[in-house]
């Protein structure tokens, strides 16, 4: 036998007790990944007049519906942030964290045809909504940065944190999104209940009340949730502020690579029964 | 079969197994699995054990291929074939056994897997070779060649659901005809398209063999099983019947029973053959008293019925079908004009053969929907839709008479002798 041939050598066994993530597979299928986030994209705003603009429009008119319910009528604090600003901050990455979710979770399900006729690695499924989102994320950041400039705002070297941000939001989405997709596989019920659950995560996440409202002795069940530190630390490093909490970075980021590492071993798990169940 | 190099593919005892009729029949609701587990706990625990039956969709797998060995898989529907390339691919998982493979494995289990029809040729070729397993690229590099073969050049940047089926169908074959892995399962994508483009791609199936990968193909098509494949392989129930050269395997699958289907259903409409508003959802052949048969006493009258469906009013075609003994076609019976089926929904379409037209042998039936009056519009091809046997009972009543020895011939009519003795001299 050649080299070359070696290369490639495979052995088909069972599924057995351990579990091998094989790296070298997911590299060598990596251009696939970017091609399955890229078609979603694609397709997302194909036959729409506002294409992308979507990605603006959504968080807008959370924004302005919560300002004018919120900020005006409610009084609701914002950390001396204006609260449109305040809002728009949080509900950006929100909405990439919710909708990663809602793709994520029915990834297989949809591509049920692609799981059945072809392999290349499962976990892909729910990764490539995680990065296709990025897009949608980056787009809608620019009205942020309008917003910035209206208000007086101007982005400090603290900005260089958002990229941890990013990554550690992006752990986290698409950890729950290997889990639940593997779950819907067999449970459809995911489809159903997670829109439902996830209009009242928002309610939990600071995403347009801050942190300070709460108690202070019992602000620490809030950063169980990892989306409490991130939502907090992506607003501070955009916009600049002072009150930056390092400490709730960390847990966030520490409980996502866990939320992350669960969901990968639990869909690897599961992986064997995907093709048969669907 | 070369016995000097190492096969590239060694399957050893490969065992595929299904729990039927128990809890993993199909997908249950959360709630279902809670509240069985809470009502009914004894039931639920010793469910995993009884109340299931095992199916074996392989069982007790074994052989090795070598490279540059083109592999015919045959056997009927449901015997295994499909689930055997599913395993070596990667997208279910033996359940017993082991296979070894020494080479990237390309899988074309079904033409244009990944084609979205609001994306566009061009970027549907990108995203489809990707998926079977190509790198930017060599899709670059072979993307010219997959548009000629496909021969959709002028609507690359036209998405594809304004293509016609059957573009979208040479599209999808174009790009995995392009695969170089160095083995390469196809399951019955030859199936698809019309005449023309099958021979074409049959061509390319024998170009790709000739370079000198490993292709395992599944087919019904015996006619392509015999020309492409030097070995063949019958599986049947799951069970590796035999391995041997592609004369005797498929000669020996042909002459008994084994091969025979009587009736031939699509169950779901999506992926039903038909296009153009037809769909094609069931063939039979019946005995006049319309029940199903396999088995055919050639001196009994032979009814087959197709079923249809049309999904837009006033159709205007033609049925025709064929009937082959191997590559040759014994006779066509037409509809004698081409009528309207003026409603939407389900129609059968039956035509009767006589007794004692057909001789002992198999025959296999091939659809053809078109109309050819006016415009011409082909709505459906499908080759090999049913085989079936025929028998003499040897009462005397059929064409032989009393003659016993084999007679030899396609068709073995009944027709009226005479002799009479006309002079003295």
């Amino acid at each position: 036998m050649s080299n070359s041939d070696n290369r490639y050598h495979r052995i088909i066994r069972p599924p057995g007790k351990g579990i091998n993530l094989n790296i070298p597979e997911i590299w060598f299928y990596r251009e696939l990944l970017f091609y399955l986030a890229w078609r979603e994209v694609k397709i997302r705003y194909k036959q729409t007049i506002m294409g992308a603009g979507w990605a603006i429009l959504q968080p807008s008119f959370s924004m302005i519906v919560f300002t004018l319910f919120f900020g005006k009528l409610a009084k609701m604090p914002s950390d001396g942030i204006p609260y449109p600003l305040f809002s728009y901050a949080g509900l950006i990455l929100w909405i990439y964290f919710s909708s990663t979710l809602t793709h994520g979770s029915t990834s297989m399900v949809n591509n049920a045809q692609m799981l059945t006729k072809v392999y290349f690695p499962r976990i892909f499924f729910p990764s490539a909504p995680a990065l296709s989102g990025i897009f949608d994320y980056f787009i809608s950041l620019i009205v942020l940065f309008i917003l910035m400039m209206y208000y007086g705002f101007i982005p400090s070297y603290t900005i260089l944190i958002l990229p941890i941000v990013l990554i550690g939001t992006i752990l986290c989405a698409t950890g729950l999104g290997c889990i639940l997709s593997s779950i819907c596989v067999k449970y459809r019920d995911v489809q159903f209940a997670l829109p439902f659950f996830i209009q009242l995560a928002m309610f939990i996440c600071p995403v347009i009340y801050p942190v300070s409202i709460a108690p202070q002795n019992v602000q620490w069940v809030l950063y169980l949730n990892p989306m409490t530190g991130f939502l907090n630390a992506h607003r501070a490093c955009l916009l600049g502020l002072d009150s930056f909490d390092l400490f709730g970075l960390i847990i966030a980021i520490i409980i996502s690579i866990l939320i992350f590492v669960i969901g990968v071993v639990y869909l690897k798990k599961t992986e064997h029964y995907f093709a048969d169940l669907i | 079969m070369s016995t000097q190099k190492n096969p590239i593919i060694s399957i050893r005892n490969l065992t595929k197994s299904y729990q039927i009729g128990g809890p993993q029949e199909k997908y249950k609701r959360l709630t279902e699995s809670i509240t069985d587990s809470v009502l009914h706990p004894r039931k639920w625990l010793s469910s995993r054990t009884c109340t299931q039956e095992t199916f074996f969709a392989l069982r007790d797998v074994s052989f090795d291929v070598y490279p540059g060995e083109v592999i015919g898989i045959i056997g009927r529907n449901g015997a295994g074939k499909s689930t055997l390339l599913k395993i070596l691919s990667g997208i279910t998982y033996p359940t017993g056994g082991e296979i070894e493979l020494y080479g990237r494995v390309g899988s074309l289990l079904e033409v244009g897997t990944g084609f979205h029809p609001e994306l566009t040729g061009r970027e549907n070729i990108y995203f489809n070779g990707s998926i079977l397993g190509m790198t930017r690229r060599e899709i670059e590099d072979k993307f010219d060649e997959i548009t000629k073969f496909a021969g959709v050049e002028e609507f690359l940047d036209t998405p594809v659901k304004r293509y016609s089926s059957g573009m979208a169908v040479r599209l999808g074959f174009a790009v995995a005809a392009h695969l170089d892995p160095e083995i390469l399962l196809v399951d019955e994508v030859l199936a698809v398209g019309d005449a023309g483009f099958q021979k074409k791609c049959l061509g390319k199936m024998g170009e790709v063999a000739k370079e000198g990968r490993t292709v395992l193909f599944v087919s019904h098509n015996m006619s392509a099983i015999t020309t492409m494949c030097k070995r063949v392989i019958l599986i049947d129930k799951g069970e590796l019947l035999e391995d041997g050269t592609s004369d005797e395997v498929v000669s020996h699958y042909l002459n008994t029973s084994l091969g025979t289907y009587g009736k031939t259903e699509w169950k779901d409409i999506d992926t039903a053959p038909g296009i153009n508003g037809f769909k094609l959802i069931s063939v039979e052949i019946l005995n006049e008293n319309r029940s199903p048969i396999k088995l055919v006493d050639i001196e009994k009258p032979v009814i087959v019925r197709i079923g249809y469906k049309t999904l837009i009013p006033n159709l205007k075609f033609r049925i025709a079908i064929l009937f082959y003994c191997g590559a040759t076609c014994a006779f066509i019976s037409v509809e004698p004009t081409e009528s309207v089926r003026k409603h939407n929904g389900l129609y059968y379409s039956e035509v009767t053969i006589y007794k004692n037209i057909f001789s002992e042998r198999n025959y296999a039936i091939n659809i053809s929907v078109f109309s050819s009056a006016g415009a011409k519009i082909r709505f459906c091809h499908v080759e090999n839709a049913i085989i079936f046997q025929t028998y003499d009972k040897m009462t005397g009543n059929s064409a032989r008479g009393d003659y016993v020895q084999t007679m030899d011939g396609i068709l073995q009519p009944k027709l009226p002798w005479i002799t009479k003795y006309i002079n003295g001299d």
